[in-house]
């Protein structure tokens, strides 16, 4: 028996050990040779291992574009994880009601999740295109002005200032409805005893969200926050279709500028020190996540 | 109360509107002749029905080459990739589930971190790699890499599906003589059907849509999967829009179908996804 116990757990190690290998060198491995290229003088075509110091990051702070790209991803994350949690909140509180149709609706706000960033991308390009001054208004400038909201109108990507928004704009569209997903499930395990019970107590409809749901639904904005947050710090794919980097790298974020400077410009050393910067700030966000739901684990 | 009830469909119906418009606009720009597609006339039906753009989109134009070969690299990168990874992950979620040794938990903390980092991060290295084993620039090498960075999420939705599994039926199989794989293969395996459908539909639809490791590994024309020749006709400035709105549905139709039709899937894939199990 004890042999056999033996044997199994070899066998157990056997199973999971090529795969995990395999992991952890693309993961770690790979994060640790990128953190050595960072260092070095890699800067053309052909790979140059020799040790340079801090001088890639120096560089990268001194380069104006790299600071708007830090900027810029502090809009975007704000706008659209903001946006997002709002929007999804909303949509799940109204879902909440016995609607009928619900799945219909739900699939609908959903639905937006399973296409890519790029077909996103293509889409809202064309949707956000203000049109021009001669011609008029196009697109959505055009239905806000149909609508009477035309005081929200917008030069969206071709306006320096609104630039990254509107490619928040176009994220929220397309990840909103997650959102909704995770806070109608949690909508569903709040018992109905309880909102009786503040009722019966004499809480308003309003009371009940403020003292009653919301706090109730913290785990679910926590596990929002982190989903979105990394989305949101990694976005890449969205910037390529649909704008670009911009004018003025108003629409520029770390992960397309590494990119563009790693693979276009050929300058490895400061692209590997743009992807460490890059993954020291989701680090700061996911690592205390995982370590937590680690302890969590080990406590059940 | 009647009137609270009617306003709340209207604003459910305007948010239904707001989603579908971009669809909307895809569907009858795509359906429209390249004389009818006109910026400030966005939002106008189509006066004609045609499908002249989806045939371009698919086989080209003048100047442009069509979608269709690309459809079928993804088709040839998204099947084995996501078969490979769910048997992958399968494996690794039956022995975390199962298995409690000292360190496990932190094994597989360390495991799942792999599915949080932006991939810029090891972009260089995964190239140099893959050049010296001869597989950049080919579907193979795309394959891999996404099997590779496909194993937390995997094992980790086997693993919580495992965990539901009853001990007795465990113990009960161990009773019979079954082994370690024999409780696999007997027990785990035909009970994990939904598992892998959530698995399958998982990673499809992410392999299916990814652009960054296509983008970097497979930039030649002959192995691009679709969301990177898709970029590249929409960048084109002689692709005329229908032609470009035809080839964004192309790409989405597959994944949209998954959606569909098995919804109720992909809604666990994506709560798993929160590493809520």
């Amino acid at each position: 028996m004890w042999l056999k116990r033996r044997r199994e757990q070899l066998l157990s190690i056997l199973l999971v050990l090529p795969s995990l290998l395999a992991l952890f060198a693309f993961v770690y491995g790979f994060i640790g040779w990128t953190g050595y290229v960072s260092f070095s003088n890699w800067n053309r075509l052909v790979p140059d291992y020799t040790f340079v110091g801090w001088t890639n990051y120096e560089r990268l702070f001194q380069n104006p574009r790299f600071l708007i790209t830090l900027r810029n991803l502090g809009v975007f994350t704000g706008v659209f994880v903001g946006g997002s949690i709002v929007l999804g909140f909303l949509l799940a509180v109204l879902l909440d009601r016995r609607i009928r149709a619900e799945g219909f609706f739900r699939t609908v706000y959903l639905y937006p999740l399973a296409l890519s960033f790029i077909v996103t991308g293509v889409v809202w390009r064309w949707l956000l295109n203000p049109g021009s001054p001669q011609m008029g208004s196009a697109g959505v400038n055009q239905l806000l002005e149909m609508l009477g909201l035309g005081f929200l109108k917008s030069g969206w990507y071709t306006d320096p200032r609104v630039g990254i928004i509107s490619v928040a704009v176009a994220a929220v569209w397309q990840m909103s409805g997650y959102v909704m997903a995770m806070y109608l499930a949690g909508l569903r395990g709040i018992p109905e005893e309880l909102r009786e019970a503040a009722r019966v107590d004499g809480a308003s409809e309003l009371g009940i969200y403020r003292f009653v749901v919301l706090p109730l639904l913290r785990p679910i904005t926590f596990g929002a926050l982190i989903v979105l947050g990394h989305i949101s710090l990694k976005v890449y794919d969205l910037v390529v279709a649909m704008t670009g980097p911009g004018p003025g790298f108003s629409c520029d974020v770390p992960a397309y500028f590494m990119w563009e400077i790693t693979f276009r410009a050929n300058r490895f050393g400061q692209g590997a020190g743009v992807a460490v910067i890059l993954l020291l700030i989701v680090s700061l966000l996911i690592v205390p996540y995982l370590r937590l739901s680690l302890r969590r684990e080990v406590e059940v | 109360m009647k009137l609270s009830r009617a306003l709340l469909y209207l604003v459910l119906g305007l948010f239904a509107v707001y989603y579908l418009l971009p669809v909307y606009v895809l569907v009858v720009t795509s359906l429209k002749s390249f004389a009818e597609v006109n910026l400030y006339q966005m939002w106008s039906p189509p006066r004609s029905f045609s499908l002249e753009s989806f045939r371009r989109a698919l086989f080209g134009g003048l100047g442009y080459h069509g979608l269709a070969p690309n459809l079928k690299n993804s088709f040839l990168l998204v099947i084995p990739a996501t078969l490979a990874s769910a048997f992958l992950g399968s494996l690794n979620g039956y022995v975390f589930a199962r298995w409690r040794f000292r360190g496990a938990n932190t094994l597989f903390t360390l495991a799942l971190f792999g599915m949080f980092i932006p991939y810029q991060s090891v972009l260089i290295p995964l190239v140099q790699t893959l050049r010296a084993l001869g597989l950049y620039g080919t579907i193979p090498g795309l394959i891999l890499t996404h099997v590779i960075y496909g194993i937390p999420i995997t094992t980790l939705i086997f693993r919580n599906y495992y965990a539901t599994v009853p001990k007795e039926l465990v113990e009960a199989a161990r009773i019979d003589g079954a082994g370690l794989l024999g409780v696999y293969r007997r027990i785990m395996l035909p009970l994990s059907l939904p598992g892998f459908a959530v698995v399958l539909i998982w990673q499809f639809t992410s392999i299916w849509n990814d652009f960054l490791f296509a983008v970097t590994i497979a930039q030649n024309p002959a192995v691009q999967p679709i969301t990177v020749a898709l970029n590249n006709l929409a960048g084109s400035y002689i692709v005329e829009w229908n032609v470009q709105m035809a080839g964004a549905l192309l790409a989405a139709l597959p994944t949209l179908l998954v959606y569909i039709f098995l919804g109720r899937y992909f809604m666990r894939g994506l709560l798993a996804g929160s590493l809520k199990g």
